[in-house]
């Protein structure tokens, strides 16, 4: 069969996205296209490239380039938005006229605020060539190493099966608006997981590398340790569910704690219906709400967490300390209840990426200092329980393991649990040095005391 | 003992016509729009991808383009806190090279941008040969040409926004007048999916999705306590008079009620009690342990890296052979039925929509299968056809298997509710879905709901408050022992599902009646637990 070539770099790039300039020719063209009081013209510009696989076989993978516009159009205090990936002049024009005939038809928002005009932001560098380079080719190259460290490492439990994920993106946002707004953001991310599990059906094991920078993940070492935690984990035995002391990887602190992002709201806390309410009404900002040695913020221009310096109004996002040794410091406000409470406004909580800090330890120096406790890799399926408290179900995954006398002595069945990331804070035995986790986390190991396990999961 | 190849499909021909006659479907909408065909630029631009994968290697490829218009308002009490309307529009490749795909899409709908999509899925397609143990084997569908529309009276998109917004708005505030009842969401989430899937093989559809999913929640204030109501719209693949027949303008104050009447309800002892679910909640609890753990990727493994494995597996060990509950157990897969999510005409590979049993009389019978798992499982299951589960959320997404819509059917005997209620000495009722976790081999389960309702002796005698209710999938099912008939049966659904890497979103409806459960375990999720 005749064959067509093939263009030497197949996806990726950043010659895919937009760039400073042609984000704004965009913005400036819709801006132009629309008679309203006040427009918002928000860019985003992505190529996503991924790479699955499952039993040794590649089973899907993917590019994918896009631009989408979203144009936010004000008449009076109306407002409506409209959207559109066709970028031609008569759909462009569709849109504004779209989002304008929806705001005009809109009921007033009392709470409605103008749109925003030049800003000033941090420094954020976010974008790595090396994620956003990642073609085919090299992707299917991280794969196979992964799986190489996994059958290696595998090899006392047999054949190992091994299945996972690999995906790079590569972003530019920006925001404009008719008050003279520009912002631009380019960020990359990486992420690479491989779950593997041993031929009898009795172990399985999971690890996980995230950056912004895919040159920063080491594909063999998360292959490696698939397999490590596989081996480890044959053969679980049942104990009986209840309070446990829990030694909590860091993947796993990663994700309990960001679950605090939603009840970080102001406005809720104000209007009583959060764990940051005051019994009586206002907020607990200043109250002591975690154990002294923890600190809990969010910084875009922290060059480990490199997060979003805006928002999508264009609202600058800056250092938040929002726990600062156990004192609760801020909540998260919008510019309507920072205007109305007399606040500066603080854009979504955890735009600007979190991090979880207090302590120096490693993962083994926790364990080592723990008498008895079950130590977990990961969680799945957690969902709320209770707003009141943050109370969260969910389940432990791919390795759980007794502690006994400092040292991990056998595997343990997985647990459901019923424990709200709030009060575990307040439960700390000790925390542990933070690391990169997923591109803007950095988060600890954690020791805590009574975590409630409620029971078993036939799960492996 | 397990039953002879022939005597399964001859059991399985039978039951399915019995279903089929059953009359489960809601009345037939009168259908007043027809199903658009594709524009020829439309075809050009797929017929443009098509050369260009077959000219560069591919022994198979498919195109779909797909135009998504999605609008969303979101309000709060007196407020509109969010009116969106977004058009996506664009096309994906999906190729197969020796045995291994590659997908590639793009917003650049030129024919340049075709071709280069094409060609950058072949380069993914020959990337995937470095690392492939098995060879993609695509089970046979007959070529077809067509087009399909959601049976609608009227488009949701093509109502004015005004009388949407003052739907929900008045809805609001009849919510507001109850006392203590301080805050009040409502919403619309209305999508219409024009897709059209042309393959090497000459298949050629077109096909118009439409959805609506409204919402409404109360939240009440007491003193130092809050609690919020959601009351349980389903989704479905319906037009706008399915949202006008929910009348939320007049219904909104009762859910709201519930929502105080939660303040003053008493605190759940936890213990053993029997269950008693209506089908407001019985759905969610069906997607999550029958629906999920009967895809055939699961079992297999292609998704042990995200949502899990599955313990309905390996296949030889389990089809027609694992009980997973009691003889009154029939579930039913169905791509066809009247308004659900996930009816299609053909699926994203052609497929024309099935309908199978996959629970019989208690015995799991069949997977959810797309073309290329059929040989996974036909020397077992004698099902020679994909069951046409494949599924892309958008255009720029793979296709790959999805759950169809999944539901219990009901028992012989004409009960509703009331007489299972009746019939208990000691439950609990359950309505709407509240949290819901299960694991990644969907055995431990922990479910709550939003209305709960104690029984004693027979009778409803009064509201109780932080239930949730903690099982294993096939003890919890082995313990139904009442469900409702026929005319108790209710379609609820999910509009967003997800599933996969990258994790795709899609819409599934799962039917059921009520149905009782003995001793399961109840817990109390309150803070002083």
């Amino acid at each position: 069969m005749q064959q067509a070539s093939t263009p030497a770099r197949a996806t990726g790039g950043p010659s895919q996205l937009l760039s400073r300039e042609q984000a704004k020719a965009l913005a400036d063209r819709v801006l132009a296209l629309s008679p309203a009081d006040q427009t918002r013209v928000n860019i985003q510009s992505m190529w996503s490239g991924n790479t699955r696989f499952a039993d040794a076989s590649i089973t899907t993978s993917g590019g994918v380039t896009d631009t989408t516009v979203t144009v936010t159009v004000t008449v009076g205090k109306r407002q409506a938005s409209s959207s559109t990936n066709v970028l031609d002049e008569a759909s462009l024009k569709r849109t504004v006229d779209l989002a304008a005939r929806l705001a005009r038809l809109s009921p007033e928002d009392p709470e409605l605020m103008p749109e925003l005009g030049p800003q000033t932001y941090s420094t954020v560098n976010a974008f790595a060539e090396s994620t956003a380079d990642l073609d085919p080719e090299a992707r299917a190259s991280g794969v196979r190493r992964a799986i190489a460290g996994a059958t290696t490492a595998g090899k006392p439990a047999g054949q190992i099966f091994t299945a996972g994920f690999l995906e790079a993106n590569a972003r530019a946002i920006a925001v404009a608006t008719s008050n003279g707004l520009f912002a631009y953001h380019r960020t990359t991310d990486a992420d690479f997981s491989v779950t593997a599990r041993t031929p009898d059906g009795t172990g399985s094991g999971w690890a996980r590398g995230g950056a912004r920078d895919w040159s920063a993940i080491d594909a063999g070492a998360v292959g490696r340790i698939a397999a490590q935690k596989a081996v480890a984990s044959r053969n679980p035995q049942s104990i009986e569910p209840g309070m446990y002391t829990a030694v909590l990887e860091p993947q796993a602190v990663t994700d309990l704690v960001p679950l605090l992002g939603n009840a970080l709201n102001a406005r809720n806390a104000d209007e009583g219906r959060s764990p940051f309410s005051k019994p009586g009404g206002g907020n607990r900002i200043g109250e002591k709400v975690a154990d002294e040695r923890v600190t809990l913020y969010s910084d875009p221009a922290d060059r480990m967490l490199s997060g979003q310096p805006f928002d999508n109004q264009g609202l600058p996002i800056g250092r938040m300390m929002w726990i600062e040794k156990g004192i609760l410091r801020n909540l998260a406000y919008t510019r309507f209840w920072a205007q109305k409470q007399g606040k500066q406004p603080t854009g979504v909580a955890l735009a600007g990426g979190l991090a979880l800090t207090g302590g120096t330890k490693s993962t083994e120096e926790l364990i080592a200092g723990c008498s008895r406790g079950i130590l977990v890799t990961h969680f799945f399926y957690i969902r709320a329980l209770d707003p009141r408290t943050v109370l969260q179900t969910g389940l432990t995954r791919d390795g759980a393991f007794l502690i006994e006398n400092g040292k991990i002595t056998r595997a343990l069945k997985n647990f459901r649990w019923n424990e709200s990331p709030l009060l575990m804070l307040n439960r700390l035995e000790d925390i542990g040095r933070p690391e990169l986790t997923e591109a803007g986390r950095l988060m600890p190991a954690l020791r805590v005391r009574n975590f409630n396990f409620t029971s078993l999961s036939d799960a492996v | 003992m397990s039953p002879t190849r022939r005597d399964f499909i001859r059991t399985t021909a039978a039951t399915a016509a019995s279903i089929a006659a059953g009359g489960l479907h809601v009345a037939e909408a009168a259908q007043t729009i027809t199903a658009p065909s594709a524009d020829s630029a439309v075809l050009e631009l797929a017929n443009e991808a098509l050369n260009a994968a077959r000219g560069a290697g591919a022994s198979y490829a498919d195109v779909r383009i797909g135009r998504y218009r999605r609008q969303a308002i979101a309000t709060r009490e007196r407020q509109i806190t969010g009116v969106t309307d977004t058009e996506s529009y664009g096309l994906g490749v999906r190729t197969l090279v020796n045995g291994s795909w590659g997908f590639a899409a793009t917003s650049a709908m030129t024919r340049a941008g075709a071709q280069n999509a094409a060609l950058e899925a072949i380069v993914m397609s020959r990337a995937a040969r470095a690392v492939q143990g098995r060879r993609v084997e695509l089970a046979p569908v007959k070529p077809v040409t067509g087009t399909w529309i959601t049976p609608v009276k009227r488009d949701p998109l093509e109502v004015p926004i005004e009388d949407k917004i003052a739907l929900l708005l008045a809805a609001n505030e009849a919510a507001l007048k109850v006392s203590n009842v301080r805050f009040v969401n409502s919403g619309l989430a209305l999508l219409r999916e024009v897709k059209t899937l042309v393959t090497s093989e000459g298949t050629n559809v077109t096909q118009t999705m439409i959805r609506v999913g409204p919402s409404f929640s109360a939240t009440a204030i007491g003193t130092g306590d809050f609690q919020t109501y959601d009351e349980e719209l389903a989704p479905r693949g319906s037009g706008w008079e399915y949202v006008e027949s929910l009348d939320m303008r007049g219904n909104a104050e009762r859910w709201a009620s519930l929502a105080a009447e939660k303040l003053t309800a008493k605190s759940v002892q936890a213990g053993q009690y029997d269950l008693i679910l209506h089908p407001t909640n019985l759905w969610l609890t069906i997607h999550e342990s029958i629906g999920h753990p009967t895809e055939l990727d699961r079992a297999i493994g292609e998704e042990a890296n995200y949502a899990g494995t599955s313990f309905v597996a390996p296949p030889e060990k389990v089809i027609g052979q694992l009980r997973y509950g009691p003889a009154i157990m029939n579930v039913q897969a169905d791509r066809t039925q009247e308004g659900s999510l996930s009816r299609v005409g053909w699926d994203d590979e052609g497929v024309p929509a099935d309908r199978w049993l996959v629970i019989e009389k208690g015995l799991f019978k069949d997977y959810q299968t797309t073309r290329e798992q059929v040989a996974r499982i036909q020397k077992l299951t004698g099902v020679t056809r994909s069951h046409g589960c494949s599924f892309a959320e958008s255009w720029n997404a793979v296709q790959f298997q999805r759950m169809p819509n999944i539901s219990l059917l009901p028992g012989t005997e004409n009960i509703g509710l009331d007489e299972i209620v009746a019939a208990t000495e000691r439950g609990i009722v359950i309505r709407n879905r509240g949290s819901w976790s299960i694991d990644h081999q969907r055995y431990n389960f922990q479910f709550s709901g939003q209305a709960f309702h104690e029984v004693r002796n027979g009778k409803i005698v009064g509201m109780l408050r932080d239930v949730a209710y903690q099982s294993n999938t096939p003890v919890f099912w082995n313990s139904m022992d009442m469900i409702g008939g026929e005319s108790s049966y209710w379609m609820g659904g999910s509009f967003t599902d997800g599933k996969g890497e990258p994790s795709q979103s899609s819409s599934v409806s799962h039917g059921c009646v009520p149905a009782r459960f003995k001793n399961v375990t109840i817990l109390n999720t309150s803070r002083n637990s």
